[in-house]
């Protein structure tokens, strides 16, 4: 284990292990002076190293100016200019670090809320210092996971280009996990920086798998079907010169690991290429894949969102409590999104199969097991069942299902929410994605008998409809997921919040439909539209302001932070997708952000608040788009928060300055296929 | 004084506050953190605790005197207060303070008021009784190192 790396983490001095816990570095959030200081005092008892703020976003500003100068945060719940666990949740996102809850308030539910969102304890005020000893374990707990998630997954380190190359040595190795564990530990533990030699016999070149290598992929394993796609087969249907079949198939176990996700079950189950639920999805059935292909073929953005709604799905579906996984999925995933925004074939298995569409859900997933846990069960559901992939209630695939199906419904081009979405995407034309986005969501619902969606139509239609035109069916997308009380963050966009967004559109007119649940996956989908047009028609920064909805900006009191945070993780997957388009993910992201601030009537943009908010919130209240924070830098930072930190906080900086940071780390050369075990 | 019986005198209050039910365990881990580094460490916290508790009771007071009455945002201030007094452990204060959440959560204004009454009487007299006893307490550590 990392234990030398763990013991250099605690701030003493000479990381000495013996001290240890002694120097644990904490970092105490409360706005409560008063406790703030016994706290304060009770951890230097326990000789910690302890920094004390009284302000989640100062908390915020803190760790993320100093990336690793903390190991583990002790928040309070209730804080006037943050919500608790949406700081919880930016942190598992951002920085990873464990977080303990603290609230006077020991009701089940909100103790409830704090497992959901991840947190690794939940203290009852008052503190004791008996409770306030033993925090140290947290973060021996979470380095362990942490490891662990990556090895067993295989997927790209967590933003570490050196874990990269530690799965370099994992696929040479293939045939030997043990080794590659053991030297992927190794690596990690000494910090190396170049594969092992002893494992890496079959060391390549990285490839970087460009959207359009990723197109090719998908479409070459959709034509020979997800089982018989064996990577010497899909080599030849590719024919790409200087592809190895190494590299597909290490390509390959990443694209399983994140249809795994989608749908919950192991990558190895070839056969249900997305979830195994299989939800009425009717109307959908009609739509097939072809139309997603034909979608993402026809724009990169759809794709890219897709695949960062994959991705995010990948990410997320690991839905475990150690953060880091879904942040290494999403890298992983990236690479494989953009084919699955074709979803061509997955789609039309969706579509077959009645699963939900996974690929939404991917989206959200850094964020959603954060986001959906809140209030809402079903959303919760949705969400880490749209990471995974796996619809693990009626609801949830019925969902996704509505929301592809929304799409479908109206026309042809609805087959899948995620088609929509691409069709919405590409079709839209600065507002007009928006509404398009919106529309999405409404037209469907009238359409869609199957949706369960509660409210079906109104939802968008209210807000939406009416500024929305052009692209119908995004709104389906949208529109699906207000209804949808019950299906919601299956959806898988990270937007989660997207819900939200139809929320913002028209303030007052999605109330009705807002408290559907699905709040969280019709923001989704709008968001990634809104991302996809953003980019498309060139960012104006807020596109997301065009957006017919009328959001309403009025809340961001965050701020960018507050917002970036929740869409970063959402907008990560989107960035990730839009980066490739300079620029789009701008947009996106700050579509996301929008998103996320929509579903949240009292934090910007948090993704995850919007989960939760989706319920509670007030139609008004909710949808504030907080896009005019989301939109520029955050937008980077965005998408660059999902990713191993120092590789998103490289492309969030190149952003800032005007490169295409992105790129780099949404393209795909993130992982090396070498890695992967095929 | 004899320093004997001024230990003794502070010994007797504490316990009687103990056993009145004005101050509870939380309050004995504030004793336990005062050090030498933080010698006055139980004055201090008493001290900042009253000083910010005015704030939340006025943001109460406001809020029960608003009309209409927003009952979430009143039970948010009293959660916000009863975190605090709890911390230091002012028992008969927070039991009130539990009170008072019950009433708002069943929204009965009538109810709020009365037990905010109480709560800020409470309040008082824990107040006054700490105000006596801390001084005591200093009274015995002057007496000590004289």
């Amino acid at each position: 284990m990392s234990s030398a790396s763990s013991s250099a983490a605690w701030k003493s001095a000479d990381s000495v292990p013996d001290q240890f816990p002694a120097g644990l570095r904490v970092l105490v959030v409360d706005d409560d002076p008063t406790c703030l200081i016994i706290l304060e005092k009770m951890l230097r008892t326990c000789s910690y190293e302890v920094t004390k703020c009284n302000r989640a976003e100062t908390a915020l500003a803190i760790l993320r100016e100093n990336k690793n100068g903390f190991d583990i945060v002790i928040s309070d719940v209730h804080m006037p200019d943050m919500d608790g666990f949406k700081l919880l949740e930016h942190i598992g996102l951002e920085m990873d670090l464990p977080v303990i809850m603290m609230s006077a308030d020991d009701g089940k539910h909100v103790v409830m809320k704090g497992v959901t969102h991840g947190a690794c304890d939940y203290l009852i005020k008052p503190v004791r210092m008996e409770a306030l000893k033993n925090i140290w374990q947290h973060v021996i707990r979470k380095r362990k996971n942490g490891w662990k998630d990556l090895e067993q997954s295989g997927s790209v380190e967590e933003g570490d280009r050196q874990q990269k190359q530690s799965e370099d040595a994992e696929y040479s190795s293939s045939a030997n996990e043990g080794n590659w564990k053991s030297s992927k530990k190794r690596k990690d533990d000494e910090d190396e920086t170049e594969d092992r030699d002893d494992t890496s016999t079959l060391k390549k070149p990285r490839v970087v798998w460009s959207v359009e290598l990723h197109q090719q992929f998908v479409a070459a394993v959709n034509q020979l079907g997800i089982d018989k796609a064996v990577p010497k087969k899909i080599l030849e249907l590719m024919n790409v010169p200087g592809l190895t079949r190494e590299n597909v198939a290490s390509h390959l176990q990443k694209y399983r690991l994140y249809l795994r996700r989608l749908s919950g079950v192991s990558p190895h189950a070839n056969n249900s290429f997305m979830n195994p639920q299989e939800e009425t999805f009717g109307p959908l059935s009609s739509v097939s894949g072809l139309d997603l292909q034909a979608l993402a073929a026809g724009g990169q953005l759809p794709a890219q969102c897709l695949a960062t709604l994959q991705a995010a799905a990948l990410g997320r579906s690991t839905a475990k409590s150690s953060i880091p996984m879904p942040l290494v999925d999403q890298r992983n995933i990236f690479s494989f999104e953009n084919p699955k925004l074709r979803f061509g074939e997955g789609q039309q298995q969706l579509m077959n199969t009645n699963k939900p569409i996974n690929l939404l859900h991917g989206i959200p997933t850094t964020m959603e097991p954060k986001q959906l846990t809140t209030s809402q069960s079903i959303g919760n559901i949705n969400m880490q069942v749209a990471s995974h992939g796996v619809q693990s209630s009626q609801n949830n695939s019925a969902l996704i299902n509505m929301q592809v199906a929304s799409h479908g419904v109206q026309s042809s081009q609805n087959n899948s929410a995620l088609i929509n979405m691409q069709v919405a995407s590409h079709s839209v034309q600065s507002n007009q994605n928006n509404s398009a986005l919106m529309q999405m969501g409404q037209p469907q619902f009238a359409r869609a008998p199957r949706l369960p969606l509660s409210v079906g139509q109104p939802i968008i239609s209210n807000g939406i409809a009416a500024s929305y035109n052009p692209v119908p069916q995004s709104s389906s997308m949208l529109n699906f997921p207000m209804n949808h009380a019950s299906e919601l963050p299956g959806n898988g966009f990270p937007l989660g919040s997207t819900p939200g967004m139809s929320g913002c559109t028209s303030k007052g007119t999605f109330q009705e439909d807002f408290n559907s649940e699905i709040k969280g996956s019709v923001g989704f989908m709008s968001s990634y539209d809104i991302f996809n047009n953003l980019n498309q028609h060139k960012p104006q920064n807020w596109e997301l302001q065009n957006v017919g909805m009328t959001f309403d900006d009025s809340r961001h009191s965050n701020s960018l932070q507050g917002n970036l945070d929740l869409s970063q993780s959402v907008l990560v997957q989107q960035g990730f997708s839009s980066g490739r388009m300079s620029g789009q993910n701008r947009s996106a992201a700050v579509v996301s952000k929008a998103m996320f601030s929509a579903g949240d009537s009292t934090e910007p943009g948090n993704l995850l608040n919007v989960s939760q908010h989706l319920n509670s919130l007030p139609v008004d209240n909710t949808i504030r788009v907080k896009t005019e924070s989301v939109a520029d830098v955050n937008s980077d930072n965005l998408f660059i928060d999902h990713f191993g930190q120092e590789d998103l906080m490289s492309a969030l900086l190149k952003q800032q300055q005007g490169i295409a940071p992105a790129e780099n780390e949404f393209d795909f050369d993130g992982y090396s296929l070498d890695n992967i075990q095929v | 004084m004899d320093r004997n019986r001024l230990q003794h005198q502070v010994a007797c209050m504490r316990r009687s506050l103990f056993d009145q039910g004005y101050l509870d365990e939380p309050f004995i881990q504030l004793e336990e953190l005062q050090d030498d580094a933080n010698p006055n460490f139980v004055q201090e916290i008493v001290t900042l605790f009253y000083t910010n508790s005015a704030r939340l009771i006025q943001n109460i007071e406001h809020a029960l005197n608003s009309r209409p009455i927003d009952f979430n945002k009143l039970d948010d201030h009293m959660h916000q207060f009863k975190g605090s007094s709890s911390s230091i452990g002012a028992k008969k204060v927070t039991n009130e303070c539990t009170v008072f959440r019950d009433y708002c959560s069943a929204e009965n204004a009538e109810g709020c008021s009365r037990s905010f009454q109480q709560v800020k009487q409470e309040y008082a007299i824990l107040r006054r009784k700490l105000e006596v006893y801390l001084q005591m307490v200093r009274q015995a550590a002057v007496s000590q190192t004289a």
